[in-house]
């Protein structure tokens, strides 16, 4: 675990007063998918806005030997960390083009740029067909979709996912997943992927933490936690 | 008719400057939902400074651009000394640091330059093309004046990435950071370009009502109502907003109420249009489910 993209030691989050995380400890290693699982309240939106120092933290989170904790978030995002929020994050006055453009704010290859927004056309073509049309209009899957190639825009080396199945319907989901895994395998992005949905969080995932109430209970290789029996009878219902 | 033509030129001629204003005011609305109460008395020095450097005998333009820069980068240090430590304060402290700096500009206004009323050139000739049966030479080249800088303003935020950047960042915040915006800039950006757009309206205005330290107070009004008809989140409902208030003010002025009066036509408006349109009439409704 010494040479992980990230490293998680001890991260404690709070808001005001109310301290939502614990220090809790974790680690990803680069080309990975893990995944973060908990019930509502567990702390694992809270984890991700942690990474990116959106809420009060202490502790540490080291991503590729930097210190995350205590940078302001838009410097976290120019190490190469996009987050893909809970909520979606959509600029809704603005189009589904001009979303695309500014995902990719910090890079200074213009030209680069404009092809990779063809490319999210490409893996998107919903997206392609309303590239001129306000953001907002959008189906909550196509606004889901628009929010993933924005963070992908960046051209990330660590994608945060919160909830991307929140709201969508099964077809949709599955569409979004099996686009999350390419992604994963044909450009190297990791990721660190937040779900309610444990089935389809441990599918994805190579490895996966489980959080309750601020804190890690459990964590392992997908495969193993798909076989342990709480975590069968918890949060997969079987 | 040919009277009643004049008023309502001269009426657009003086909205363009209201407009511009009421634009200034609501670019940083839009960024931080604050009115800067400072944005006239931060004109009217800006327009001293030009003032200064035209009796030092530099060319009017050269006196111009040289205004605009230095305004736009005291926008930007005020936002990130003065505002930066209130960003997340209550409404009320902002509203205290404006009238501070209303009353800080206009104090300083006085002191470096006196309060004595002083003659402002402008630089359209008298009987030059630009004048034409309607519009005296200034009123014309003013309203091209304040269009140019309506255009470029535009273009700059329609088709430059710090342009876009700034829409989103006033837009969701949080997004933006999250895609590498750094906000904070953004409106210290916001703020220079507010202190350039409000420079060059006291440069056009100031030919007409002379300059002195009080000069804007009276067209911050205006500025506030075309703003608030406009609808205060709306940049065009603003530049029509001063159009229109620029054109009735001079129209009540000479035919209904007179030109003692018409200082009250702005707050009239201001005060109807809280009471009956909230939103402006171009202005978004809010609605919040609860």
């Amino acid at each position: 675990m010494s040479s992980g993209l990230l490293e998680v030691k001890d991260l404690h989050a709070a808001y005001g007063a109310t301290q939502v995380l614990h220090g809790i400890d974790f680690g990803l290693q680069g080309g990975r998918i893990t995944a973060i699982l908990g019930a509502n309240g567990a702390g694992k939106t809270t984890t991700l806005r942690a990474i990116c120092q959106m809420v009060r933290t202490s502790g540490s989170a080291l991503f590729d030997g930097q210190q995350l904790v205590g940078r302001p978030t838009e410097e976290v995002v120019r190490l190469g960390v996009a987050h893909v929020p809970d909520g979606r994050g959509t600029f809704t006055a603005l189009s589904v083009d001009e979303n695309l453009r500014l995902g990719a704010h910090v890079r200074r290859d213009r030209d680069r740029v404009a092809q990779d927004i063809e490319k999210m056309y490409s893996r998107f073509p919903r997206l392609g067909e309303r590239r001129h049309q306000q953001a907002g209009t959008l189906s909550g899957g196509e606004q889901q979709m628009l929010a993933i190639s924005r963070a992908l825009m960046l051209r990330p080396k660590l994608l945060l996912l919160d909830e991307p199945s929140f709201g969508l319907a099964p077809k949709i989901v599955a569409e979004i997943f099996r686009i999350l895994r390419s992604i994963n395998t044909d450009d190297g992005v990791s990721m660190l992927l937040v779900e309610q949905n444990a089935q389809l969080a441990l599918e994805l995932a190579d490895r996966a933490y489980l959080l309750e109430t601020g804190r890690v209970a459990l964590s392992g290789s997908s495969r193993d936690l798909m076989a342990d029996e709480s975590v069968r009878r918890t949060y997969l219902g079987v | 008719m040919d009277a009643f033509l004049h008023q309502i030129f001269s009426g657009l001629a003086n909205g363009c400057i209201y407009g511009s204003i009421a634009l200034a005011l609501v670019m940083i609305y839009q960024a931080t939902h604050h009115l800067n109460f400072a944005q006239g008395e931060m004109a009217t020095f800006s327009t001293f400074i030009a003032w200064a450097l035209i009796q030092k005998g530099l060319p009017y333009w050269v006196a111009f651009s040289v205004t605009f820069g230095i305004s736009f980068a005291a926008g930007l240090v005020i936002q990130r000394v003065i505002l930066r430590p209130v960003e997340k304060a209550p409404v009320l402290t902002n509203v205290n640091v404006f009238i501070g700096l209303l009353l800080i500009f206009n104090a300083c206004s006085g002191w470096f330059f006196d309060h004595t009323v002083k003659a402002f050139p402008s630089p359209f000739a008298q009987e030059g093309l630009l004048k034409t049966q309607f519009f005296s030479a200034h009123e014309f080249g003013s309203f091209l004046v304040m269009l140019t800088v309506l255009l470029a303003l535009y273009a700059f935020f329609r088709f430059t990435p710090i342009g876009l950047a700034m829409r989103a960042a006033a837009q969701n915040p949080e997004s933006a950071r999250l895609v590498g915006i750094r906000v904070s800039w953004m409106l210290a950006v916001g703020w220079g370009l507010a202190a350039a757009i409000g420079a060059v309206a006291g440069m056009m205005v100031a030919p007409v009502v002379f300059l002195d330290p009080n000069m804007m107070s009276g067209i911050l009004l205006y500025g506030f109502a075309a703003a608030l008809l406009g609808g205060v989140d709306n940049p065009w409902g603003a530049v029509i907003g001063g159009l229109i208030v620029g054109v009735l003010e001079n129209l009540l002025g000479a035919y209904v109420i007179g030109t003692e009066l018409k200082l009250t036509v702005a707050l009239v408006l201001i005060v109807g249009t809280l009471t009956l349109m909230p939103a402006g009439l171009f202005g978004k409704h809010v609605v919040t489910r609860v």
